[in-house]
């Protein structure tokens, strides 16, 4: 190899790192006090707006735990976390499946708890992250995919109150799930969760077809 | 220009495959760029930066954006930065509300009370941060990184890009956070990556071809955190400064080309 050849390219690349050596930008571990910090900034530099009020800056334990650990905590914190969140769902009794075409229509809706969104109104945003029925080909990657949901996992008692619990609030099944808690934040009925446990698990929903 | 050149080149060689324009929007974006009407609001912002204005009746033309009074040539592609003036780390749009109330004697509630506008009626600070963003086409990203507040907003932006909060749980990372991932068809650059933030922040502020709006960096995080389930980020507040610094300082080395379009 000629070293001559090689020479301007070292030198090249010497001059270019010198006018910018872009910083990692990776997650910061951070500790209590750096939670305090950002909270305080927070409650100093954000308002309220419609029914975004100033008490969702404040962090409720799944929050701070997740944030201590960057969503990865040791396995007896997470268990603690989740038994603590399974108690925090209302299981209804009877059937929990319901309407599975409402069910698509509140997949489908992406508002809910905004500023710009009236109280109540909204929907679960599913469709934002998750492929569920196999006509909706407009569909987000950031959760899994649902396709065949019920016809993979059957529809029992038992199933109907994992999929009602798991869409009430994830955090009781995978302690920093990123999926938010809908039932927990207020943000879906128990109808509506209903309605979306027959998207998943109807066998005349098309996610199961 | 040689030296630019290979700069380049190398700088494309080192580009992990995941940055490239492999997008099937990537044709469509192209398309939205060609006829785009960012040269509108660039001229609409040399005419508000020029107009005399406020009970000084002064324009905004000694204007010190961190380059000396008046100076826009690469002034935007070194913001945010710290400036001696206020004793604090400064954005664009923060720094244009504080010349209106020095320079042209306005009061900070009447500058700051239409910074957001709409389709029929665009704002001053979007008028004028097309203007000045444009004035630094060509010039490498280069936020300030020296001063100790500097690195303080840096630190601040990069806890606030992790921290989960809210009625959701998110934080900007939850969208952000992962290669290769949608909402819906939009694709989700992961900025908190210099190959994802450098093609982003190297074409904000921009023009909105779905509203027809032309939108400040500024209303870029602000709207974030609506989704987010958050309360309201006060515009130019601390916090929104150091999001900024965070953001822009992953991305600098990046040669800026906005002001850009966006779908």
């Amino acid at each position: 190899m000629n070293r001559l050849l090689l020479l301007p390219i070292a030198a090249a690349l010497v001059s270019c790192a010198a006018t910018a050596p872009a910083p990692a930008g990776g997650r910061p571990k951070v500790g209590a006090a750096d939670l305090d910090q950002v909270t305080a900034v927070l409650r100093r530099d954000f308002h309220e707006r419609g029914q975004a009020k100033m008490s969702r800056v404040e962090l409720d334990e799944v929050q701070r735990t997740c944030n201590l650990h960057g969503d990865n905590p040791p396995p007896e914190v997470a268990k603690r976390i989740e038994d603590a969140q399974l108690k925090t769902i209302r299981f209804p009794a009877g059937s929990l499946i319901g309407n599975w075409k409402a069910g698509e229509k509140l997949a489908q809706n992406g508002r809910g708890a905004m500023w710009s969104d009236k109280p109540g109104d909204g929907g679960g945003s599913c469709y934002n992250c998750h492929q569920i029925s196999p006509q909706e080909t407009s569909h987000g990657t950031l959760g899994p995919s649902l396709l065949g949901f019920g016809k993979k996992r059957g529809n029992g008692p038992d199933m109907q109150r994992y999929a009602y619990g798991k869409i009430y609030n994830a955090k009781a099944y995978n302690a920093c799930s990123q999926m938010p808690r809908m039932g927990h934040s207020g943000t879906l009925d128990e109808q509506e969760i209903k309605d979306l446990v027959g998207l998943l698990l109807d066998p005349e929903s098309p996610v199961n077809k | 220009m040689k030296r630019i050149l290979a700069c380049a080149l190398l700088a494309l060689a080192f580009t992990p495959a995941a940055a490239q324009e492999k997008s099937p929007f990537a044709d469509y974006q192209r398309m939205t760029a060609e006829g785009s009407p960012v040269e509108l609001f660039e001229l609409g912002g040399e005419e508000l930066w020029k107009k005399k204005q406020g009970p000084n009746s002064a324009s905004l033309e000694r204007c010190d954006l961190g380059q000396g009074p008046g100076v826009l040539k690469g002034a935007y592609a070194a913001l945010p930065r710290y400036f001696k003036d206020v004793d604090r780390v400064m954005d664009l749009e923060t720094r244009l509300l504080h010349c209106m109330t020095t320079l042209q004697g306005r009061s900070a509630a009447e500058a700051a009370k239409r910074v957001y506008g709409n389709a029929d009626s665009p704002s001053e600070m979007e008028y004028l941060s097309a203007y000045i963003a444009a004035q630094s086409r060509g010039t490498k990203i280069a936020p300030g990184r020296s001063h100790p507040k500097e690195l303080a907003a840096y630190e601040l932006g990069r806890k606030l890009f992790f921290h989960r909060a809210g009625a959701w749980d998110f934080s900007c990372a939850s969208c952000h956070g992962e290669d290769d991932k949608r909402i819906r068809m939009s694709e989700l650059p992961v900025l908190s990556k210099p190959e994802f933030a450098r093609p982003v922040m190297a074409t904000w502020p921009a023009y909105r071809v779905s509203n027809s709006q032309f939108k400040t960096m500024q209303w870029r995080i602000n709207d974030c955190y609506r989704q987010m389930r958050m309360p309201e980020p006060v515009f130019g507040s601390e916090a929104t400064v150091a999001m900024n610094m965070f953001l822009t300082a992953t991305a600098q080395g990046e040669t800026y080309r906005g002001p850009g379009t966006k779908r």
